[in-house]
């Protein structure tokens, strides 16, 4: 066994400069982290199958002479199934950094935990946000084709939120923006709460059960609250039940003296999703990783 | 230079680093050894902002790793084999990494290159093996050129020639004048590479010495004999003022006279010896005398009997570790 020479050190001098990092790099760094994973073009993926398959099959089957919902409204139902796939993407986000250990790596590379949530943040909003949204205006420029303009006899059945213009179906202005950026906005709000949720929890598929019962349990309890002591407990419930959020935004909500936009709605995950992040923040900033 | 001061980690009731001071100097590979669960990697785990200590600071350069502008060029670690996300390519791993810390993306290149695996930089990292993982890891401390290196026991689980390629490196590495800081629980594995050595045991401070005082004041020489007549041959020694002790099976152990020596002296003396050899104690039994009453979990059978044999041992450490401290 022998010692290790004992030497005068050279004095080590890095080559790299040394400079301030800031928000932009964390960006650039979760933005290369995003679009190098399969699960992201996989759920990203599935998500347009599911908006653009849904919808294509509503618009191949039904008889497009008789309309009475909102033109714009089929869309409904394939982000309903869809949303599912941004929630799974926003936990997975943060999530699968905790269960490969990945997080360590990242942390000592960005020290400043609020900064590494507050860029993986708006990148999966970012990317979550343009996808649904144009996946949406795609389906609402279908719908439009396929059900718009067609002329309303004397006779037939109109839904109250139908707009129809000199005899023919059209969609408002608010339609459109609703069918399209306001979709968008609510089912990347929803991933952001998964982020949050899959930030707080850590695990996978713990986050992804979460997720599903926010979005999922609020209907299914109003369907057992048939007293009529709970009357305005179970029309609240279902009002800002996700799947009613999305349906109001199509003014296609399920209680009909509902509020039809479905801004409250929006407002309200907002409001609870800044909240999720926070506590977030505040947790991450905290624990041992 | 890290300067770890008073640092204490508390799980519970249970300590698992124990008010720990010591620094890390520049340009030198400082081995940081104790037996497994003395507290290593949450030691350095609290170096790298991962884990708070409970009580306690570290300063990096004078800073707390946190405010480390672009930590990467200050400091990188290999902490565990794969804190990486498999589905990523070697190469997007290091990318983003070095997208964090301002690093041009050539840099992941040349990393790439130094630790050979270059050929699978568009490979997904879930595929690799062991010792692929660990050149990833050290790849990624590389990336910044940082001044301070840490590896927490990187010749886990390695093949001979992977280990190989990690002592040369961090001679390489040390070479160049930068700051090695490398935990293992292999005595053998520091005494090749380390030129500094920091002992902890149940997360307490053990040792805090050069690797050439511990090679001198461990490698005990001694000759041992075995005699019949042990009664006459103990009279000889007396005679010829040598100082023996006699160990439990009966031999004798002759410290500071050589066998040839000893051999006349017995052939003089008209003994029968049984036995005559020289003995070299190495530095794994040193360390684990040193850290015997420390370790956390002792196996059950022949070894646990083996650490019942070891129990005088704390005293021997104890005077050891004052007689360094005299030294220092």
């Amino acid at each position: 066994m022998t010692a290790p020479v004992h030497m005068p050190a050279p004095q080590f001098s890095s080559t790299v400069p040394v400079e301030r990092t800031h928000l932009g790099h964390a960006l650039r760094s979760e933005w290369t982290k995003i679009r190098t994973v399969r699960s992201t073009i996989w759920t990203l993926g599935v998500m347009l199958v599911l908006i653009l398959g849904i919808n294509l099959l509503i618009v191949g089957l039904s008889s497009s002479d008789i309309v009475s919902d909102p033109v714009l409204g089929f869309g409904l139902f394939g982000v309903l199934l869809g949303q599912l796939c941004v929630m799974t993407l926003g936990v997975l986000v943060i999530s699968s950094e905790y269960g490969t250990g990945m997080i360590r790596t990242t942390l000592t590379a960005c020290p400043q935990r609020g900064r590494v949530l507050a860029a993986k943040a708006i990148v999966f909003f970012a990317l979550t946000f343009t996808v649904t949204t144009v996946a949406c205006a795609l389906t609402a420029l279908m719908n439009y084709a396929t059900f718009g303009g067609k002329p309303v006899g004397e006779g037939s059945f109109l839904g109250p939120r139908l707009v129809v213009e000199n005899g023919l179906t059209t969609a408002s202005g608010t339609q459109w923006l609703g069918a399209t950026v306001g979709v968008g906005l609510y089912v990347a709000l929803l991933g952001l709460l998964s982020l949050a949720v899959g930030a707080l929890l850590r695990h996978s598929a713990g986050a992804i059960t979460t997720m599903m019962g926010v979005v999922l349990l609020p209907l299914i309890i109003a369907i057992f609250m048939q007293s009529d002591s709970l009357h305005k407990v179970q029309e609240k419930l279902i009002e800002y039940s996700s799947p009613n959020a999305i349906a109001s935004l199509y003014q296609m909500p399920m209680l009909e003296n509902g509020d039809a936009d479905g801004v409250r709605q929006l407002v309200v995950l907002a409001i609870i999703t800044a909240v999720a992040l926070g506590a977030a923040c505040a947790t991450l900033s905290k624990r041992d990783v | 230079m890290i300067e770890l001061q008073g640092l204490t980690k508390r799980y519970g009731d249970k300590t698992a680093v124990d008010d720990l001071t010591f620094t890390v100097r520049p340009g030198v590979v400082t081995g940081f050894l104790g037996p497994n669960g003395a507290g290593k990697s949450t030691t350095m785990r609290m170096m790298l902002d991962l884990d708070n200590p409970t009580s306690g600071s570290i300063r990096i350069d004078g800073k707390h790793y946190r405010e480390l502008h672009e930590p990467l060029k200050h400091i990188g670690a290999l902490l565990e084999a794969k804190a990486i996300h498999g589905g990523r390519t070697a190469y997007n791993h290091l990318l983003c990494l070095a997208q964090s810390n301002r690093i041009p993306a050539r840099r992941v290149d040349e990393v790439l290159e130094i630790v050979g695996l270059a050929p699978v930089a568009k490979k997904r990292s879930k595929g690799f093996s062991l010792g692929m993982g660990q050149r990833l890891g050290i790849a990624a401390a590389l990336l910044g050129d940082p001044e301070i290196l840490m590896f927490d026991e990187p010749v886990n689980g390695l093949d001979p020639e992977g280990i190989h390629w990690i002592r040369n490196l961090m001679k390489g590495l040390a070479a160049q004048g930068r700051t090695i800081f490398v935990s293992s629980h292999l005595m053998s594995e520091m005494a090749l590479t380390a030129e500094h050595l920091i002992v902890i045991g149940r997360g307490k401070l053990m040792a805090d010495t050069t690797m050439a005082d511990f090679i001198a004041e461990n490698s005990r020489s001694y000759v041992r004999v075995r005699t019949p007549e042990p009664e006459k041959f103990k009279d000889a020694l007396a005679a010829a003022s040598i100082i023996a002790v006699i160990d439990d099976e009966g031999a004798f152990e002759i410290e500071g006279a050589e066998s040839a020596k000893i051999g006349e002296l017995a052939a003089r003396n008209q003994l029968v010896l049984h036995e005559l050899s020289p003995q070299q104690a190495s530095l794994e039994q040193a360390f684990m005398q040193l850290t015997a009453e420390s370790v956390e979990y002792h196996a059950g059978g022949p070894a646990a009997e083996a650490g019942e044999a070891a129990a005088p041992a704390p005293q021997w450490g104890a005077a050891w570790n004052t007689h360094t401290g005299k030294e220092a």
